[in-house]
């Protein structure tokens, strides 16, 4: 066991915490345009700096990092508070699926575009009736020569309004079983036949957007991973999703928490700071020690992957934990706060709200619980 | 980075594995639970022959020399197959000896104690005291020491006792000395002996006055107990999948029910996560000290709630049948439970971790 970093990781690690230090871009601008470019700009730093893609392959434009450094990476980068990168799904996922599954020819294609944020991406998985259950997809593709047309509506599809490419699981086949009947296409969102609708959420912000697509049109080429194989190509792209979280996930916990420590000691409730309460100094205590159980599991899960080539059974714990530390936290928060935790303007109030989509987003809580109890603990399939 | 264990880390783990799940066989433990003195001396021989109770005692006196990491990896399968023994006793009692033994106290004790011709006990607990494990009111008068500790593990079992008293004091008494009476208390975890003991104009010679390094042998053991409830939970976890697989209630597994099935991966969660914290404590009191006594106090608070609730939602799991004493699951929550109030429960740790944490 050696819980240290090596020089190399160190140096690493240095390199790119003072690199974030000299470059940071200070505070995000509000309003949805201007923090879209104010990212995109941040990401074109990046990709001139070569922190953009620090997990591809050099051949690819990337930076080759190993599993430790790309951890380091993600801490680090939270830690500094940096901006997100414009294009974070095409760095994050679609990316990595056109390499693991994409012809050469498409990875020349669609690479380098990704890292320059010149080309962003989102995702068109979930459906009105397919979020959970996303092989139950109904949107369709029928072939029509060198051309797919796709009739459907997709759900939950972040920077739609500004994707160049979408990452849509379509079926392609009826009559297949529903999990081999799916293709995974890259659709050209600048078509009339495809029109996005800012989806609402109880924030009052619209993070998120609903796709109506109408007889879009998307090249054959365009199937990535070969056609009845989607299934199989979404999978890496979730898996993807989840790995690469859990390293930024546990830092933003830890980085919440400290803000939260601090709140309760500036807070004043009953005549003395409300961290003196000790209710609240053993439930700060409990999420000290929950944040401290992400980071570990985290590394463990990474030795796991480093040591087998594949997650162990921790890997499958840290989105469904992390989900459950940042809603305690938040409603923690929200008790510190007292009669401010009616008020709106209040940042907490603001997570408070936020947080509840954490057991939903990116594989619902109940659905991780089920990959725990049937592939790690081998219980038998409810269904 | 690295969080696995090296070679010889595993293989002590494997020996221990195999060495414990052939000694104690449920239906050894189950009839140690039921024995008086709960344990023989043909297993303390095997123990002290692999070397264990010399584990963390110094080379130069006699023992292994080795770390926290392997004493946690020992606790952890000695958890597991919920093994009665005085050794985890012995070793506490070991630890601080190690840590703050005079000359002469370690030159008399940490030899026998290494070899395993010796054992070991902390009486920590006052009688009407406080609930807090590091305030203790004895004071020795002169060069003796009268007083009451309760809940003292394996008393009847060591020759040795090391008391702790006010102050952040610690005395050694012979249990040999004509003032020491030992009195059986019914334990909850039958599988631990638990004793009242009572010292009456004893000789107490204390050990050294080493706060910095007493801490660092109590944050060891508690350490080593957050290991041992990692174990029990693991086990009992086993045997709550294992049963939710074979038991069919409706014409199908319960465990295809998703309301069992959910309760099996918590089961999951809380004992990885109590694993992770254990290890990580292990490896901070070998290698990174000032990060050790945070990471012990975070070990035990979570290992503390999770051994309780994973081996009671086991219970949950196994219905009726598992809340027979016929069935061997009530011994991992008894343990559990135990284990959860020894050396500062869960709710004292985490008022550690706080205060260590600048909250």
């Amino acid at each position: 066991m050696d819980l240290t970093l090596s020089p190399s990781e160190l140096a690493f690690r240095d390199e790119l915490r003072a690199w974030l230090l000299a470059n940071h871009p200070g505070r995000e601008p509000v309003g949805d345009e201007a923090a879209f470019a104010f990212r995109r700009d941040w990401q074109r730093q990046l990709h001139a700096a070569g922190w953009a893609g620090v997990s591809w392959p050099t051949k690819y434009g990337g930076r080759g990092a190993t599993l430790i450094e790309q951890a380091i990476y993600n801490e680090e980068v939270v830690r500094a508070k940096a901006p997100q990168a414009a294009n974070v799904l095409g760095l994050a996922m679609g990316g990595p699926t056109v390499i693991a599954h994409g012809t050469e020819e498409q990875r020349r294609r669609y690479l380098q575009p990704i890292l320059s944020a010149e080309e962003i991406w989102c995702q068109g998985f979930s459906e009105p009736d397919s979020g959970s259950d996303l092989a139950s997809v109904k949107t369709r593709a029928t072939r029509h020569g060198d051309e797919w047309v796709v009739t459907g509506q997709k759900v939950w599809t972040t920077f739609a309004h500004h994707a160049k490419w979408c990452m849509l699981v379509a079926r392609t086949d009826s009559d297949a079983p529903k999990h081999k009947g799916l293709s995974y296409f890259l659709m050209d969102m600048d078509q009339e036949a495809v029109q996005v609708r800012p989806l609402v959420q109880i924030t009052g912000e619209a993070e998120f957007n609903e796709l109506f697509i109408e007889e879009a049109r998307i090249p054959h080429e365009n199937i990535i991973g070969g056609e009845g194989n989607g299934w199989a190509v979404a999978i890496t792209t979730l898996m993807h999703e989840r790995a690469t979280l859990a390293f930024g996930l546990q830092v933003s916990a830890q980085i919440a928490l400290n803000e939260l420590i601090e709140k309760a000691r500036s807070t004043r409730a009953n005549g003395q700071p409300a961290s003196e309460d000790p209710v609240i100094r053993q439930r700060l205590a409990q999420l000290l020690i929950e944040a401290e159980v992400l980071r570990l599991n985290a590394y463990r899960g990474l030795t796991a992957i480093m040591r087998d080539g594949v997650p162990g059974p921790e890997g499958s714990l840290g989105k469904w934990h992390w989900s459950e530390v940042s809603q305690s936290l938040t409603e923690l928060a929200m008790e510190i706060a007292g009669p401010r935790a009616m008020l709106a303007e209040d940042e907490w109030t603001y997570r408070f709200l936020r947080a509840r989509a954490n057991s939903i987003e990116g594989g619902t809580t109940e659905i991780l619980k089920n990959i725990v109890a049937e592939r790690v603990l081998g219980l038998p399939r409810m269904r | 980075m690295n969080f696995d264990f090296n070679d010889d880390q595993r293989a002590i783990k494997r020996t221990a594995h195999d060495f414990l799940t052939a000694r104690y066989p449920a239906a050894t433990v189950r009839a140690l639970a039921g024995d008086d003195r709960g344990f023989t001396d043909e297993q303390w021989n095997e123990l002290a022959e692999l070397g264990w109770t010399g584990l963390v005692v110094p080379e130069a006196e006699g023992g292994l020399g080795l770390g926290a990491v392997e004493l946690v990896v020992i606790q952890e399968e000695l958890g597991y197959a919920l093994a009665p023994t005085p050794f985890f006793s012995s070793v506490a009692a070991t630890l601080l000896l190690v840590a703050a033994g005079t000359e002469a106290q370690r030159e008399r004790w940490l030899g026998p104690l290494a070899s395993g011709e010796a054992r070991g006990t902390i009486a920590l607990w006052d009688e009407h005291g406080a609930w807090s494990p590091d305030q203790s009111e004895v004071e020795a008068s002169g060069d003796t020491l009268t007083a009451t500790k309760i809940a003292v593990a394996d008393a009847a079992a060591a020759d040795v006792l090391i008391v702790a008293a006010a102050d952040g004091r610690h005395y050694l008494v012979e249990a040999a000395d004509p003032g020491v009476r030992i009195e059986p208390e019914r334990s909850l975890d039958p599988t631990r002996k638990l004793f009242k003991v009572a010292l009456d104009g004893v000789a107490a010679d204390s050990l050294a006055l080493e706060p910095a390094r007493i801490a660092h042998a109590y944050q060891t053991i508690v350490t080593a107990l957050a290991a041992e409830i990692v174990g029990v939970a693991q086990h009992a976890m086993e045997m709550a999948v294992s049963y939710a697989g074979d038991r069919k209630q409706f014409d199908r597994p319960i465990g295809a029910y998703q309301a069992v099935s959910h309760r099996c991966s918590q089961m999951l969660l809380e004992v990885e996560g109590a694993r992770s914290l254990a290890y990580w404590a292990g490896w901070a009191l070998d290698h990174e000290p000032d990060a050790a006594a945070r990471a012990a106090s975070m070990a035990k608070a979570y290992a503390s709630d999770a051994g309780f609730r994973v081996t009671a939602s086991a219970m949950q799991v196994h219905g009726g049948i598992g809340f027979t004493w016929e069935h061997d699951l009530h011994f991992f929550l008894k343990r559990a439970e135990a284990n959860a109030h020894a050396f500062g429960d869960a709710r004292w740790h985490r008022d550690r971790v706080a205060e260590l944490s600048g909250v």
